[in-house]
């Protein structure tokens, strides 16, 4: 099992690095699972990245080897509007939608796009991570803190969103402009967790002002942002997907990881089952796989449910209380972050601080 | 149905079956005006929340939606969420477009109305903010609606719950019903225990001490009993009174019977054949009256009472003229009235008590003999008079008290005549009256208490 993850991560990592970021009327990537010509077909479409989430799928497609699955790698805004559309269209597109963008699933779900489904392994779930039994986060991952281990010296790791705000302080940091975090208008993730972030916690409006005086960068995608850590290009990074950085850290000893120690948001990426699919028992016991022990190790491997918060694996996360653990829960209180005039309010300041 | 915990069954049954189906209707609708109440607060709360918190800035409505709005209407965990925020020309700010306000209500106040949302049925609430400012003046609504889910299942909460009180006072209706019935049957049970436990020939009273419902049952038993003990003593005083009656002149018969075959002289073996001719005859008499006052005293017991004209008696019993056939040499005369004489009493009873008198007059008194029925001082009065003087006074004295012993049937046959028709006066509550009238003459009468009389 092992061997087959090393050798899928080393065969796409060149793709990854090509189409990770910038398309985006289309989807970015796709790839076929399973053997040409198997009985049936399944098509999964996602925001993560096909070279993560694919050894997931090779696992399900073991117990079901008469199944073809066409996995669809998308930007999440993209995958918002074509699911939306395929909804009141009454398209039939995909049978399984996996998302980031939580609060565009749970908009998704509530303009009643999504088929119902309960089981055994869905009724065991928490209830912050499911909803209406429509809607189900199957992983966890936390929002980090990324830093360059060379560039930044060990007393100014940033353990805290205000150790953060220290170091921006000083009128000739030399973290300005060498802070990055994502462009909010063109990642649904990043404006996730911005309003997550704004919702949390006071800090964050003390930070955005401060990222607008050092002339922080606001860019797309976790990959970019991470090898820009790595790079040295940036020094720190802010609300990078826990999952991604360490996915990177492995292969790339140059970055440090923190789980902020105030509060981390933690992320469940939202599967749902569009109303419309064609292959539902199919998508179902999909879902099922994701939540049984077998899903659950393949998903803790590709490390969608990040080991990170799990206190003994010695990492800088260690000692974080679980209070500090703030996961976004699929509830309608997320249809805010999705509303017109509230997002652009949202952007507008946020624009103020990035110009 | 005859079986009366089966009634008190089906009648619990029905009772708790119709006032289920009530309980249960009232429930729901009570359950589902709670819940309609209790989330329509949310929904406006909401409402205001978000209306709240509009602001103007460059004349135009900012509206940045407050989380804890939606928390807010998060405590119905599982159903969608509508809202849609119209701007004073009626342009949608934000929020769902698809939302339609009731077109009756143009000039929508505040308030509530029912609609749909993405196909399922919603419930929505309507607040209106007015704005004056100088860049934007008029009013913005906000509205919100959700899904019904947890306003049924509410809804359905309370009825289940309500039910499961119902059903469980149903049981105990149930309970309670099967303790009256055995509590009730159990004096019942007691009765019939004592009953068959009786000895045969034991017809005392029975014990009374039952619940009042019961003793009715109890008092009609003990009254039949005590006719039949009655009858039963009438009946074993009638036998033993026969038996001591008869010996006498059975025996008297059979010696004469013996002189008979022992007698060789022919002019004396006639005597006895004269001798016995008379004592037969008398027997028979006797034997007739003996069958008389056993009807008597069984009629008394058992026959219906009904409206008698004694006037029909006196006539019937001078009619059918025996006293011609037997004693043509006496002189009988009817005196009837024109007023009907009623009593309530059993005919044939009444005449032979009167054919009784008759014989007695015929046999003790002296010509002219007189029967009548008349009214005298609201008695009705059935009578037997002749020229004698009647028994004399002690006689009469020891009659008198023979009567009240009940021992005047072991006399001779006058005695037994004047039996049967003191008897008959008892059994119909009257008197038999023994009397020297004014005018030298000896009245046999029985007087009873007049009928009243008819409306006719």
């Amino acid at each position: 099992m092992r061997t087959v993850f090393l050798s899928w991560r080393t065969f796409l990592a060149g793709i990854l690095v090509l189409l990770n970021c910038g398309l985006s009327a289309a989807q970015e990537m796709v790839a076929d699972f399973g053997r040409e010509g198997a009985g049936q077909d399944l098509v999964l479409r996602s925001t993560t990245d096909i070279a993560i989430f694919g050894p997931v799928v090779e696992t399900f497609l073991q117990a079901h080897p008469d199944v073809r699955l066409r996995y669809e790698q998308w930007g999440s805004n993209e995958l918002y509007r074509l699911s939306r559309q395929d909804c009141r269209s009454d398209e039939a597109g995909a049978d399984i939608v996996i998302s980031s963008a939580v609060h565009q699933m749970v908009q998704l779900v509530n303009e009643a796009c999504a088929a119902g489904y309960r089981s055994r392994l869905t009724d065991q779930l928490p209830g912050a991570l499911r909803w209406r039994d429509e809607l189900w986060g199957i992983t966890r991952e936390p929002a980090v803190m990324v830093y360059n281990r060379d560039l930044v010296p060990a007393g100014d790791i940033p353990r805290t969103r205000f150790d953060l705000l220290d170091l921006l302080r000083p009128s000739d940091t030399r973290y300005a402009g060498r802070v990055a975090t994502y462009d909010i208008e063109e990642s649904g993730l990043g404006y996730l967790f911005a309003f997550a972030d704004a919702q949390e916690a006071s800090t964050f409006g003390a930070l955005q002002e401060s990222f607008g005086r050092t002339r922080a960068i606001s860019t797309c995608c976790s990959a970019d942002i991470i090898r820009g850590v790595a790079e040295g290009q940036y020094l720190i990074a802010y609300n990078v997907l826990g999952s991604y950085a360490q996915g990177y850290q492995q292969q790339d000893e140059r970055i440090g990881i923190v789980l902020p120690s105030d509060y981390t948001l933690v992320l469940s990426r939202a599967l749902m089952i569009p109303k419309q699919a064609r292959r539902k028992p199919l998508a179902e016991a999909f879902l099922d796989f994701l939540l049984s022990p077998e899903g659950t190790l393949a998903l803790r491997t590709a490390l969608l449910i990040s080991p990170l918060l799990e206190a003994e694996d010695g990492n800088e996360g260690e000692g974080l209380s679980s209070t500090a653990l703030r996961p976004i829960g699929l509830s309608p209180a997320l249809m805010v972050a999705l509303d017109g005039l509230t997002r652009e309010t949202f952007l507008r300041r946020w624009r103020a601080t990035f110009p | 149905m005859t079986s009366l915990t089966a009634r008190v069954a089906a009648g619990v049954a029905v009772l708790l079956i119709i006032g289920g189906v009530i309980v249960s209707i009232a429930a729901f609708a009570y359950g589902r005006e709670a819940a309609r109440s209790a989330f329509d607060r949310l929904l406006l709360g909401a409402a205001h929340d978000i209306a709240s918190a509009i602001t103007v800035q460059d004349g135009k409505p900012v509206i940045e939606l407050p989380v804890s709005a939606f928390e807010l209407l998060a405590f119905a965990p599982d159903d969608r969420i509508g809202y849609r925020i119209i701007g004073p020309e009626g342009k949608t700010l934000t929020g769902y477009e698809e939302i339609a306000l009731p077109a009756n209500r143009r000039d929508l106040r505040d308030g509530y109305f029912d609609g749909s949302f993405f196909g399922e049925p919603a419930r929505y609430a309507i607040v209106s903010r007015r704005f004056a400012e100088r860049t934007l003046n008029g009013t913005i609504r906000v509205v919100v609606g959700q899904t019904m889910l947890a306003r049924n299942s509410m809804a359905y909460d309370i009825t289940r719950k309500a039910l499961y009180v119902l059903a469980a006072s149903g049981l105990a209706m149930i309970l309670l019903a099967v303790v009256v019935v055995r509590s009730v049957l159990t004096p019942l049970e007691r009765i019939a225990g004592g009953l068959s436990a009786r000895d045969p020939h034991d017809l005392t009273p029975m014990d009374t001490s039952v619940p009042r419902e019961t003793a009715v049952m109890i008092d009609a038993l003990n009254g039949f009993m005590a006719r039949l003990d009655r009858q039963m003593n009438s009946m074993r005083h009638l036998i033993s009174d026969t038996a001591h009656q008869l010996r006498t002149p059975v025996a008297a018969l059979r010696a004469q019977a013996d002189l008979f075959s022992g007698e060789a002289d022919l002019s004396r073996k006639e005597k006895i054949v004269e001798r016995i001719q008379t004592r037969s005859a008398s027997l028979g008499r006797l034997l007739d009256q003996m069958l008389s006052q056993a009807l008597v005293i069984h009629r008394g017991d058992s026959a219906r009472r009904e409206t008698v004209d004694l006037r029909d008696i006196a006539l019937d019993v001078f009619e059918e003229g025996d006293h011609a056939v037997l004693n043509p040499e006496m002189d009988v005369a009817l005196d009837i009235g024109e007023k009907p004489v009623e009593v309530l009493a059993d005919v044939p009873s009444l005449k032979e008590a009167l054919k009784n008198l008759l014989s007695n007059a015929f046999k003790y008194g002296r010509p002219p003999v007189r029967i009548g029925a008349s009214l005298e001082d609201g008695k009705a009065v059935i009578w037997v008079e002749d020229a004698g003087k009647g028994p004399d006074r002690q006689t009469l004295d020891e009659l008198g008290t023979r009567f009240n012993r009940g021992t005047l049937a072991r006399q001779a046959s006058s005695g037994l005549g004047l039996a049967i028709a003191h008897s008959v006066a008892v059994s119909f509550g009257g008197e038999l009256v023994l009397e020297q009238t004014s005018g030298e003459r000896f009245r046999a009468a029985l007087l009873f208490d007049a009928a009243p009389a008819r409306s006719a």
